[in-house]
């Protein structure tokens, strides 16, 4: 393999993104009005796009012959590296807007970092998400607003929401020993530099929707070594069902 | 006399998009460069959005419409740097406004204008008084308008 370590810390963020990408689709055909069905599945499209690109530019380097396809259908659940955030349960809309948040609010200053990465792979899919990261913070963002500063009940389900989602925040910030060395090769944007920009995204949408970022002082982490919630094997139970029932089925 | 060169961009250029068929790659920026190398028509394609999935069926036309003019033809996705709607000819964004979608502004993409509007002109009566609907629409690069002068919605090209 050329570069073992690039290719799991692009495993880490392509999981991140197909796992995030189900869980939208998820809502589709449920979401609470049809410009929102619209609007999910959309940014589900992002991020299964970026999500292959991902997977491909993987299995380019570690160059024995798997496709995207079988990165993303023949692992098992400890074999997937994304964070515990996007792996929970969509909830109600209020959380999946939350956590929506939470995560383009951190993917977007990645982005931007990463157009400075030595890789032009690398650059490229980067400057293709960071665009589509600046839609998904306001869209979210506006929600976020809209519930937490709304009526007595959306307040209460946002704030249930922060609750449940503060917990998996610091997790973003987190390195593996692979996406460290990625980021010390120059490939791939450190992580933990990225917190005051983070915050720099969400502070002022918080503020508007009167919600507070609790202190999280025992955050769960887990994702980059494998160790999943329960909920990871139902996702994957669906996702990889067709690929585990008809191997090498294609469109 | 016309180059082969020219020939197969001519070939390429022409083949429209596949959800808004009334512009062609070309109009849309999309298609950067054909070039004949070692006898093989080269065609470098850009996505617009990271999972569109009209990406493949462009790429697979284009082939296609090469093929027909007597060239080998391969495809190449080129990602760097990313396509932007600033690429879309003044062609091309007249021929969206006349099909009925809006063609894309400039500078509406701040991730910090919440609830920002910006001035979107309707495609039908040319009234600056339009609301957003939602900023996702029925493919991922539009959004969903309407026009308080000639009540009509309607789409717009989103600017990225």
């Amino acid at each position: 393999m050329k570069d073992e370590n690039l290719f799991n810390a692009l495993i880490e963020l392509a999981d991140d993104h197909s796992i995030l990408c189900h869980r939208l689709g998820e809502w589709c055909g449920h979401a609470p009005i049809l410009e929102e069905d619209l609007a999910l599945t959309n940014m589900a499209l992002d991020l299964i796009g970026t999500a292959r690109n991902l997977y491909t530019y993987a299995a380019e380097i570690e160059g024995r012959g798997r496709s995207e396809d079988d990165l993303a259908y023949l692992r098992n659940e400890r074999q997937f590296r994304n964070l515990l955030m996007v792996e929970r349960p969509n909830g109600d809309f209020a959380h999946t807007m939350l956590r929506q948040l939470f995560f383009a609010a951190f993917m977007e200053p990645y982005w931007q970092a990463a157009l400075e990465s030595r890789d032009e792979t690398l650059r490229g899919i980067a400057g293709k998400a960071l665009k589509e990261m600046g839609y998904h913070i306001r869209h979210a963002g506006e929600w976020v607003i809209r519930l937490g500063d709304g009526t007595e009940e959306s307040a209460e389900r946002m704030q249930a929401a922060m609750e449940a989602l503060h917990i998996y925040v610091d997790e973003l910030f987190h390195s593996s020993p692979a996406a460290e060395a990625a980021a010390k090769a120059g490939l791939l944007p450190e992580r933990g530099a990225l917190r005051t920009a983070w915050l720099e995204n969400i502070t002022p949408i918080l503020a508007e929707a009167r919600l507070e970022l609790p202190e999280a002082p025992n955050p769960q982490i887990g994702g980059r070594a494998g160790l999943h919630g329960e909920d990871l094997g139902h996702i994957l139970c669906e996702m990889q069902y067709l690929q585990r029932s008809h191997p090498g089925a294609t469109w | 006399m016309v180059s082969a060169q020219e020939k197969a961009w001519a070939a390429a250029a022409a083949v429209p998009d596949p959800e808004i068929p009334c512009v062609t790659v070309a109009d849309l920026g999309i298609l950067r460069e054909v070039v004949i190398e070692d006898g093989v028509a080269v065609a470098r394609v850009s996505p617009t959005y990271s999972g569109c999935p009209a990406t493949s069926f462009i790429e697979a036309a284009i082939g296609e419409a090469l093929r027909r003019a007597g060239f080998e033809a391969r495809i190449e996705r080129v990602m760097s740097p990313p396509w932007t709607t600033d690429w879309i000819t003044e062609e091309g964004r007249e021929k969206l406004r006349a099909y009925g979608i809006a063609p894309p502004a400039e500078g509406s993409n701040a991730k910090r204008a919440l609830f920002g509007e910006t001035t979107v002109a309707c495609p039908r009566c040319g009234a600056t008084d339009t609301e957003k609907i939602s900023e996702f629409g029925s493919t991922p690069c539009k959004a969903q308008y309407r026009c308080r002068a000639c009540c009509e919605p309607f789409d717009h090209f989103k600017c990225i």
